[in-house]
Parts: C-alpha cells; structure tokens; sequence
C-alpha cells in the first residue's frame, strides 16, 4: 500500500515536466528560484509556475568548482552545478531565475548565474525589524511583482494575490498535517520518507496534485501503512534534525541516524517546518507576503530569535529526545549559529546537541556514524 | 565468567579479556592491515569468554560476521578511562587516524564530546608522517623532542602543508629536535583546545596510542597547567572499555 503511494509519487513526478512543458508551450512563463524568501504566490498569481531549482546532490559539484571556489558550501556549488552543466531540467525549462542574498556565497553565485539565465535577485534586510526592515523588503517584493509582471505578461491583481495565497496555504497547510503525523508515537512515517515526499511534492507545477497526494500519505501514514522496521519500531530515540536544508541527495545524515536504530521525527529546516508557515489572508496581500516572508527563521537574519522559538516548540511538540544540529561545511550563519543552538537546547531541555559540519560527499560516512552512535548512546 | 573487548582501529586491533570483577586478565594486539574481519578473527582465535563487544572503526564489520553488539570510541574511552582512574571527567584520546576529547558527567555518563574532522591533523598518523620526514623512528621522536631546547613553530596543521614546512626547515638548516618540539606543540594546541571545548573540570585521562609519547604527555601537563593521568597501556582503553561493557548488559 505506502509501495503503491510511492510510485504513484515516482509517476507524477515524471508527468510534472510533461506538464511543465505543456504549459511553457501553451505561453505561461516557468520562475525557478532556489531558496524560502521567494514568495511563490506571486508567480501563480500571474499565472506562471514557480519551480525550485536543484542544488541537493553531489555530482554537478566538479564542475562547479571549475569556476566557484572549492571552500564554499556545497548547497551553492550543487545549485551551481547544476545550472551549467543542463542537468537540472527545471533550470532548463526556468524563463528567469530569482535569487536571494540570504548568503555571501550565494549572492555572488547569482552574479555569474546571471550568464547562463536571466537572474534577478531579491535584496534582504538583514534583520526583521517592522519599522526598518519591513518596509525595505516590501518595496523590494513590489519590484519583484513588477519583474513577474513584465516576464509573464499577465497582470497580477489583487483578487489574484489573495487566491493564489489561499491555495498555497492549504499546501502548507498539508504540508504541516503530513509533517505533524510523527508527533505519534512510535513514528508513523521515517523521516527519509517524509522528506522524500516533501522534496518531490515541492517540485510539482500543479499543487493540487500535492495536496491530494499529501492527504493521501496522511490518511495512510495515520493507518499504519508505511510502518516498517526503520519506522515505528518505538524503541528509536526521537531526533529533530535543524539547520540547514536537506533534500534527496544530501540527506546522508538522516539515513545514518535511522540507521543507528533511531528516527528523525522534526525537521526544523528549509526542508521542513519552515515551509509551514501560513500567510494572513485577511491582511492587504502585499503586506500579508512581504510579513511573512520576512518572518522565516533563517541564520541570514541578525538576530535570529524565530529559530530558536520555533526549535523550543518542536522540541515540545513533538518530545524529541535528541537534537542533531547540521551545516553544510563553509556556511558560517550556520555555523556560528551553532554555539547559541547548542547552549540554548542544554539550558532550555537539558539536552545535550549534536552539531556536524559536513557536505555532499560520502567520504566522511564511517566519521559521521561515529559521533551520531556516540550521540544516541549518550541520550 | 569473562567478558570481552575488541578495539578494531585504523592501525591496530586490541583485544582485551576482563573476569568478573573487571580486571584486566589477557589482552592482545595485532595490526589492522588490510583485512580487518580476518586480523580480528585470528585475534580472538582460541580465547575463552563469555560475551564480546565491538567498538572502534571496525565495529560494524566485526558485527556482522560475529553476531556481536557494538558500542562506539567514545563510550568505551570513557568507560575504561573511568576504571582505571575513578575520578576521571574528561579523556582524550588520539590515535591513529583521530582524535577525540569526551568530558563526563560525575557518575562517569559521557556529556559531550568533540572529535577532529575528516582530516590527519592533530593524530597519531600526523606525528608518523612527521617523524619520517625527520628520520625518526617512532618510538624515539617524542623524547627527541623533548629534547630540544625551544619550540620552532610550526604553522601549518594539514598534514600535507606541514610536511613542506618541515621539509623547508630541514633545508634552512634548522635543529630537528627543535623541529620536532614544535610539531608537537601545534598538536597539543589543538588537542588543548578541544579539551577546553568539551569541560575543563575534573582529572584529565590522556588514551590512545599518541599518549605512549612522554613529550605529548609533558606538554599538554603543561599547557593545560595540571596533572595527566595516563594509564599504564594506554592503547588498550578503549577495548578495555568494551569488555567492562559487555559484562554489563543486562
Ligand atoms: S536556510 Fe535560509 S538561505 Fe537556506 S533555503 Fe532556508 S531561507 Fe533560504
Ligand atoms: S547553507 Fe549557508 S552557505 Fe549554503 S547557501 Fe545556505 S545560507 Fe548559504
């Protein structure tokens, strides 16, 4: 039964860029982006498909290195990678792409990006101040709509902004029911699974075909279906897993923890309960967006205090035992963030955290298992 | 009854058999070659016990193919470092391909720990490669150091960079034993301040191979500005660490 959810999963995901083909033939314009900050609405809303663009896997990043520096993040090389050797065909198919300065590293990436497509990049505050850095970045989600405006062709109105954050709430909406089903115990779902159904659901142009398929995972995850040894044994220890995203490809330290008998049952990352997060429909759209958009607690903000109350509740929420906080090597918000993570957890829970630095590369696994085992036996 | 302990490491694999009052009453060692399984099935060979347990690299193989359960570095340092030396809170460990500093609760439970990343700085194998490029012998290049009457100092901790410093300094004419000191002092910073990561109370319990080397024990005394307790073999801790833990499971 979960088998036939996954390839149900594995088929759509392969119809979607038959679909995205279609509907750049049929003349809607295709917005790839690359991180939380962009708000999508605003390309539905002009009747366009926003697509995230690859950056999780390890094999573009030789290539990448031929023109970035080898000590970046392997997030950037990856996303980079992929643009310049065509192998990402979402970036194949992207009409403009929209970057974000969320990081120094990513920031100048987009500017040699901008070579191989169309890049716009959307400027940050570097804090989330209401009075100063709002109005900054609701300025700067205006030029964004006028961007979109003029590459689609299509007006966005307003009735057309509060429809297209309906339907992206009830995405994340799903999003958070499907994430919420291991607040059960034992687990309903591994974590490696739900973060492939995420990752492959986040991809899909048409997001009622999301919803759907999320509520079918719950419906099934909820009877029991996708209980298996690695998930809901009910002896595993509970790990949340924070820090930055990870997704198929990149996703070592998740399969290692479930290998060592425990599972990842929170993700407080990009790939995880950030994408939850619901947009006021009530509010003027525009401000309800630049708001919401602002408030993701990414390590670029100084201070970063929404991580850490977002990181208390899950911790709650969902009676983690463990905490594995992770950074891609070369990402110093992250890293740095670390220490104040790490103090928090302990003082908060009484909890020590496991921080690993490391990137897409296999060649540390055996270092890796040594300090996750370690962990799990300290616990 | 007897319990035991396998350390099976990047250089060498321990054996360590303890009765039931968790005395140490045969041990064994072999290097670790290219096949591991088969250097620790002729190691345990002909040895009577009543239950194993794994730690080390090697734990996850010597699982499969002995049925036996496993328990990492960290734990089975502590464990064995706390048998040896009851007041023990913290441990580090260097051996041949890393180094680990564990700190511990007052009831001997591991509390956190920090290891060296993927690299050879700070280990056993960057003190061999260090010594060959000074024509040491292993055995002879920590009191070599010792030796020597200041520190040169060594700037680089890849092992790669270093041996072009060392090289560069050979040639500049500089005193080996000089030299020497100073590769020691560069690990003995980093090992000092992983130490200082993890805790800073309690005694302080110096494992692993690296620890046999009365240079690296005379400075870390004396950058740390106290005592270093060291067992008598200190390569055995960590097996010996195992075999208490095997004795007990429940
Ligand atoms: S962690 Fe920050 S930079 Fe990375 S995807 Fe999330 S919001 Fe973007
Ligand atoms: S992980 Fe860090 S360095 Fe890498 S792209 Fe994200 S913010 Fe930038």
């Amino acid at each position: 039964m979960a088998k036939s959810i996954l390839n149900k999963l594995q088929f759509i995901s392969d119809e979607n860029l038959i679909d995205i083909e279609q509907a750049k033939a049929d003349g809607r314009s295709v917005i790839g982006f690359y991180c939380m900050y962009t708000p999508s609405e605003m390309a539905i809303a002009a009747n366009a498909i926003p697509v995230p663009l690859c950056g999780t896997r390890n094999d573009p990043i030789a290539a990448a290195e031929e023109i970035l520096p080898r000590n970046l993040c392997p997030l950037i090389k990856s996303s980079f990678g992929f643009a310049t050797t065509g192998t990402c065909p979402f970036f194949k198919l992207s009409d403009i792409i929209i970057g974000d300065t969320t990081c120094d590293g990513k920031k100048k990436m987009f500017e040699l990006l901008s070579r191989y497509k169309p890049t716009y990049v959307l400027q940050l505050p570097q804090n989330q101040d209401m009075f100063t850095a709002l109005p900054f970045w609701h300025a700067e989600l205006q030029r964004f709509r006028k961007i979109i405006e003029a590459h689609s062709g299509v007006a966005i109105t307003e009735d057309g902004l509060r429809a297209a954050i309906r339907l992206m709430n009830r995405t994340r909406n799903s999003i958070k029911a499907l994430m919420d089903v291991n607040k059960a115990r034992p687990v309903l779902l591994s974590g490696s699974q739900l973060l492939e159904i995420l990752f492959k659901v986040e991809f899909l142009a048409d997001k009622e075909k999301g919803i759907k398929l999320m509520e079918e995972v719950i419906a099934q995850a909820h009877s029991g279906a996708f209980r298996s040894k690695t998930a809901g044994s009910g002896t595993g220890r509970r790990i949340l897993l924070t820090g930055v995203p990870v997704g198929l490809g990149s996703d070592k330290v998740v399969k290692i923890v479930e290998q060592s008998g425990a599972d990842v049952v929170a993700f407080e990352n990009c790939s995880g309960y950030k994408k939850a997060f619901v947009v006021d429909e009530k509010k003027d759209p525009m401000e309800a967006l630049a708001e919401q958009y602002l408030a993701t607690p990414c390590s670029v903000m100084s201070p970063n205090d929404k991580r850490f109350d977002l990181l208390k509740d899950l911790i709650q929420e969902f009676s983690v035992d463990g905490v594995i906080d992770l950074t891609w090597q070369a990402c110093h918000t992250y890293n740095v963030e670390a220490f104040g993570i790490g103090e928090f957890v302990q003082k908060t829970f009484g909890m020590p955290t496991l921080h690993l630095e490391t990137d897409y590369a296999e060649s540390d696994t055996e270092q890796l298992r040594v300090r996750i085992e370690a962990y799990l036996e300290m616990l | 009854m007897r319990f035991a302990g396998i350390d099976i490491g990047s250089r060498t694999i321990e054996l360590v058999i303890v009765n039931e009052a968790g005395q140490i009453v045969e041990s064994r060692q072999a290097d670790t070659g290219f096949n591991p399984q088969m250097e620790a099935g002729k190691l345990i060979n002909g040895v009577s016990y009543d239950r194993i347990m794994a730690t080390g690299y090697g734990r996850n193989l010597f699982e499969i193919s002995f049925d036996a359960p496993t328990v990492t570095e960290i734990k089975t340092h502590a464990r064995g470092a706390r048998a040896f030396f009851p007041d023990a809170r913290t441990v580090l460990d260097i051996g041949g391909q890393d180094s680990k500093a564990i700190s511990m609760f007052e009831n001997g439970r591991v509390k956190k720990f920090e290891m060296n990343d993927r690299c050879a700085a700070g280990t056993g194998k960057f003190l061999e490669i260090m010594a060959r490029t000074l024509g040491y012998d292993i055995e002879s290049f920590g009191l070599q150091a010792l030796m020597a009457k200041k520190d040169l100092n060594i700037s680089s901790m890849c092992t790669v960079f270093a041996e072009s410093e060392v090289t560069s300094l050979i040639a500049g004419g500089q005193n080996r034993q000089e030299i020497a000191r100073g590769l020691h002092t560069s690990v003995i910073r980093r090992a000092a301040g992983m130490i200082n990561r993890v805790s800073s109370e309690g005694d302080i319990v110096f494992t692993g191979g690296v620890a046999k080397n009365p240079c690296m024990r005379a400075l870390l005394a004396e950058k740390l500005g106290r005592d270093i307790l060291v067992p008598e073999d200190p390569q055995l801790v960590g097996a010996f660490g195992a075999a208490l833990l095997a004795g007990e499971i429940q």
